[in-house]
């Protein structure tokens, strides 16, 4: 079992062995709450009062062991639903109990409550239902045709994580902001000041309401100890109990109150919507560093304490399956995670290396509790130490995936080209998967992701989509008809842009809808300049505004546009006409062209300039299209490339591709190289990859795969370090590594053709794996350590 | 100058010398060693791989050949050698990748344009370049160009020899060679020439002229049981290298993971003779090194 001590040993094994259920708690206070104040109130009050009265009813749970408390639930594993957002019918309901794949336990007296409470109240009230009915028929043609998808239809703008703030401030010090800010409103001059006054007293009563938590638990603590017959227990439960009485009220003043404090605002925020999930404190090395200093200097506090609350810590957020989404969303994302992403090391706001002890705390934790939340990864700047460095890959190397790796300066240079001030820059961050922004005052969120690959298809289908029967692009012309590359590409940007266009326009539909329905008042609180501005973190209160799309299947796209290019224009080895009917039969009975399109055609992830080259200019067309327009809260549009699971969903929407695709094959995932496109090794895929300006972007996922083998020993290590590190001098954003075991290469063996990228180590060099004998494969499954030059 | 052949230029290479590397494979190579693992590096001229396992009999190469070398015979196919004259028609029509040619004309430029694809890795690893083959002396004119080349860009070189060369050819290369990977395969000429197909006289004298010059020489003495792994012999190779005053030494365990390509080159490998020595015996071996004061003593590359 896992656990740096007995207590973190119970606590993991419980949250890692208890099922995900549906909890009804909050679906049915919140329907209560609407019920006595809607139409009484403002909207900004009567979303407090909702959240005010879950914090103050919702049950209380204290586990068995643990030292921080509280759950999103009424239990660990146990997620609220959201019906304001999203109102699950009952099907929904039997669905996500049954399905295979991120199921949620639903029990009969649930379905009870929501059959007769909460549907009835919110079938017409909640978001997806205000969107499906506001947004033009050409986009949900187009939603459903999987040309892109929507972040907001059933989870809220979130993304976000905690700054520093929180450390510094209670909520009764930032109630006392709020009451100050009200006594400055101009009544006479600004004709805004009603609204800025609800808003501001909204934000109070969310104080009040994240206040009263912590008191209940106090409460809660007090009494669990006075039955407790376990000394030890009893003094732990005391400690709680003062804790709680501390925080959230008041700032906290010890390490394992700073810790207590930051969890009660990840409940009180991800409680108040569901801002898909990714809410994070970020940099937390930065933010506890202070309070360890401070007590280990004191002599209270010791290397053995802190592992112990920072494992008990790291279960807190496993206890919490990112709630139950349904349709298209659960295919875009189909995970119980979180997302919540901590970016350890870095640099300070004022420039310095930000590697401290907390730091390495931080990675012997994650190496030991071994979760999947929360998302536990590494900021690499020049100015890290390469034993931090090293320490990160020792652990990424052991082949789960974590630490990933995100380079700082492209993080500060990115927000400094969004027009960030350099000190929130430097506190800048990478949340969700990738996405960069400035914790604790900025609004970014993902709005969706966007099919690239499909607009090739709509293109050479002149404007039809097979996947729906519906004509959804422009009639840019039959491709037989296209005389050169120029002509089919000016028709591929034509359709992009109309389909980008079409998105921008729901976005802002949704965007409006949000700010007038659904404010934040918590969570503005806590983002600067929401107070100061008067204005809800949902309606442009943050200091910053940004709003993403995510390209998706680069690789993909890429290879399809170098295949047409280099066979049908170039080499003339099959015509335009040809190729359509091979990609219609899904190349079945076309095997020359397939196999020319596969094997013969240059392709990205090579380092080779013919077919990066269109990377780029398919990259800049996308970029350039999007970045700088504006949003509706005075923000702006950036991009992002990543997929989560999307890469997956958009290649079911889509027949066969020009590179040799199979219709209904997952797309290129993130920036990475089409699977087995790249067979030149890791230089050649990162010297690739580095091709696209990710500086203009606000995060990039590039994924590499290793066999054991290669990474092994003191060398394999410090090779692994300076990959990261030339990556990072090239300006790449991120990397993440998989380091492949036995049994994936014995897959990989039955099923060469999804391995076709695995590099393995053969003799004095590295070879991809399907280029071998199965009599070498066979040696090497058996004996992955090579020693022989 | 004229083009050059090379087998292969392997990016992130790990194994020949330090840090993350290129290594630039030529083809050709005057000594015929038995257990060698690349053995389409021998032949100065292209060759034809053949992958049976990816062929699908289309016939395509048959009706591509203007020699008409090609045939399907009893389910496979066969080349005729003596007809093939490497025009690589057969590999262009070969959509699975079954024909490969091993063996491509590259220039000068086009090396360079390789080498230096990497050196950001090489700066952030301490690596380099590292020339190989085959046997890279055979090729002194493009070998020191592109040895002066990586100098003039500060790229740190690797030569990888058996030493089987003029001395001219050494000491024109060493100014520009960072580290010398120089192997030894026997210590008895007559032993050595069983094995490879070459005495060793010459060898042995290059590399002590190339230690008494002050070279960076790492040793690399491939261990086969059935032909070299015999303690009297290493103790030898040993003593005499220590003599030199050289320090560094990897031990390579035999393996047979070069065996597959004998047979896409349609040419006999003898396996039965040989195996791999026990890692108790190479642990014997390493300490045979350190006895004799190296300091730099791996088994592996």
């Amino acid at each position: 079992m896992r656990g740096y001590t007995e207590r973190t040993k119970k606590l993991r094994e419980m949250s890692v062995s208890t099922n995900p259920a549906l909890s009804i708690e909050r679906a049915v206070i919140m329907t209560e709450a609407y019920q006595k104040y809607e139409g009484s109130v403002d909207i900004p009050v009567l979303r407090a009062l909702a959240f005010k009265e879950y914090m103050e009813r919702k049950t209380l749970v204290i586990n068995e062991g643990e030292l921080i408390v509280g759950e999103k639930g009424h239990d660990l594993q146990c997620a609220p639903s959201f019906p304001e957002l999203c109102c699950h019918t009952i099907e929904d309901m039997e669905v996500m109990d049954k399905r295979e794949l991120i199921s949620f336990s639903v029990t009969e007296e649930d379905k009870k409550l929501q059959a007769e409470k909460v549907i009835p109240y919110w079938e017409k009230r909640s978001i997806r239902h205000k969107i499906m009915q506001s947004t033009s028929q050409e986009w949900k043609d187009c939603y459903a045709a999987g040309m892109f998808t929507e972040f907001m239809e059933q989870r809220g703008p979130g993304h976000t994580g905690a700054g520093n703030i929180i450390y510094k401030k209670g909520f009764s010090d930032f109630k006392r902001d709020i009451d100050a800010r009200i006594a400055r409103l101009d009544f006479v001059g600004d004709e805004n000041a009603y609204d800025k006054k609800a808003e501001l007293e909204a934000m109070k009563i969310a104080c009040d309401g994240i206040i009263a938590f912590g008191r209940r638990y106090s409460e809660y603590a007090l009494k669990l100890a006075e039955n407790e017959t376990d000394p030890q227990r009893k003094q732990d439960l005391l400690l709680i109990a003062e804790n709680c009485k501390q925080v959230p009220e008041f700032a906290p003043k010890t390490f394992h109150q700073a810790l207590q404090m930051y969890w009660f605002v990840h409940i009180g925020v991800t409680s108040e919507v569901n801002p898909w999930d990714a809410f994070t404190p970020g940099r937390l090395d930065q933010h506890l560093n202070p309070f360890y200093q401070k007590e280990v200097r004191e002599g209270t506090l010791d290397y053995d304490r802190v592992r112990e609350l920072m494992e008990c810590f790291w279960i807190k957020f496993n206890n919490q399956p990112a709630p139950p989404k349904v349709g298209i969303t659960l295919k875009e994302s189909g995970t119980y995670t979180d997302f919540c992403n901590l970016n350890t090391g870095g640099i300070t706001e004022d420039g310095k290396d930000g590697v401290n002890p907390v730091s390495y705390i931080i990675l012997d934790t994650m190496d030991e509790m071994k979760l999947l939340q929360p998302s536990s990864n590494v900021q690499i700047s020049k100015k890290t130490p390469d034993a931090f460095l090293l320490r990160a890959c020792e652990i990424s190397r052991k082949g789960w995936g974590q630490p990933a790796f995100y380079n700082t300066e492209a993080i500060i240079q990115e927000l400094l080209n969004a027009g960030k001030s350099i000190e929130d820059a430097r506190h800048g961050c990478s949340t969700g998967c990738v996405e960069t922004g400035c914790l604790g005052k900025e609004n970014y969120a993902l709005t969706g992701y966007f099919n690239i690959p499909k607009v090739l298809e709509i293109t050479l289908n002149n404007g039809f989509d097979n996947y729906t029967g519906k004509q959804i692009g422009l009639k840019t012309g039959n491709p037989e008809d296209f005389g050169s590359f120029e002509e089919l590409y000016d028709a591929f940007l034509k359709q992009m842009h109309h389909f980008l266009d079409i998105k921008i326009a729901g976005n802002n539909i949704i965007e409006k809808i949000y700010a007038k329905y659904m404010p934040v008042p918590f969570l503005s609180i806590i983002m600067e300049d929401c107070i100061e501005k008067a204005q809800d973190y949902n309606c442009g209160g943050a200091r910053y505004n940004t709003y993403y799309i995510q390209g998706v299947g680069i690789g993909t796209i890429t290879d399809s546009l170098s295949s047409i290019s280099y066979n049908v224009f170039d080499k003339k080895n099959f015509t335009m006409a040809e190729l359509c009917e091979a990609i219609k039969a899904d190349f079945v009975g076309y095997d020359r062209i397939y196999n020319l399109v596969c094997n013969k055609t240059p392709k990205y992830g090579n380092d080779d300039d013919y077919a990066d080259t269109i990377m780029k200019r398919v990259f800049n067309s996308y970029c350039d299209y999007i970045t700088g327009r504006p949003t509706i809260k005075g923000g702006q549009y950036r991009i992002d490339m990543l997929p989560t699971t999307c890469h997956v969903y958009f290649g079911e929407v889509c027949g066969a591709t020009p590179n040799g695709r199979r219709a209904q094959k997952p797309m290129s995932e993130g920036i990475s190289p089409e699977k087995g496109a790249d067979t030149n090794g890791p230089t050649a895929v990162i010297k690739s990859c580095s091709k696209m300006d990710h500086l203009k972007t606000g995060g990039t996922l590039l994924n590499q795969k290793f066999t054991p083998a290669v990474l092994q020993g003191e060398d394999g290590l410090k090779n692994l370090a300076a990959l990261i590190r030339a990556y990072f001098a090239l300006d790449g954003h991120h990397i993440q590594f998989n380091v492949i075991d036995r049994a994936t290469l014995i897959e990989a063996q039955k099923h060469p053709e999804e391995y076709k990228d695995l590099i393995v180590r053969v003799a004095g060099y590295s070879d991809h794996f399907r280029n071998l004998s199965k009599a070498l494969q066979d040696e090497i499954i058996n004996r992955t350590e090579q020693s022989f030059s | 100058m004229e083009n050059v052949l090379i087998s292969n230029i392997q990016r992130f290479s790990t194994k020949d010398g330090p840090g993350i590397r290129t290594t630039v494979f030529f083809k050709g190579c005057p000594l015929r060693c038995k257990w060698c693992h690349n053995p389409e590096t021998h032949l100065l001229s292209e060759e034809i791989m053949y992958n049976r396992e990816n062929c699908t009999l289309c016939g395509r190469c048959v009706t591509a050949c203007p020699e008409g070398a090609v045939k399907i015979e009893n389910n496979t196919v066969v080349t005729d050698t003596k007809k093939c004259t490497s025009c690589q028609k057969c590999t262009e029509e070969c959509f699975y990748n079954a024909r490969e040619i091993s063996g491509k004309s590259l220039s000068f430029d086009h090396v360079c344009d390789i080498i230096e694809r990497d050196t950001a890795f090489y700066s952030e690893s301490g690596g380099g370049v590292t020339f190989s083959g085959g046997e890279c002396l055979m090729f002194p004119e493009m070998l020191t160009k592109l040895l002066k080349f990586c100098k003039s860009r500060r790229i740190h070189t690797a030569v990888d020899t058996s030493g089987f060369s003029t001395w001219e050819v050494l000491e024109n290369i060493a100014p520009f060679t960072d580290l010398f990977l120089y192997d030894i395969k026997a210590y008895s000429s007559s032993l050595h020439e069983k094995l490879t197909g070459v005495p060793n006289s010459l060898i042995w004298e290059n590399l002590e002229r190339l230690a008494q010059k002050g070279a960076d020489i790492n040793l690399r003495v491939p261990l086969i049981e059935g032909c070299n792994a015999i303690d009297e012999e290493v103790a030898k190779i040993a003593e005499r290298c220590a003599s030199m005053g050289i320090k560094k030494v990897n031990l390579l365990p035999y393996h047979d993971m070069g065996k597959y390509k004998y047979t896409k080159l349609g040419r006999e490998y003898d396996s039965n003779s040989m195996s791999t020595p026990s890692d108790e015996k190479m642990q014997k071996f390493k300490k045979i090194f350190e006895d004799y004061k190296f300091t730099d003593v791996k088994i592996g590359g």
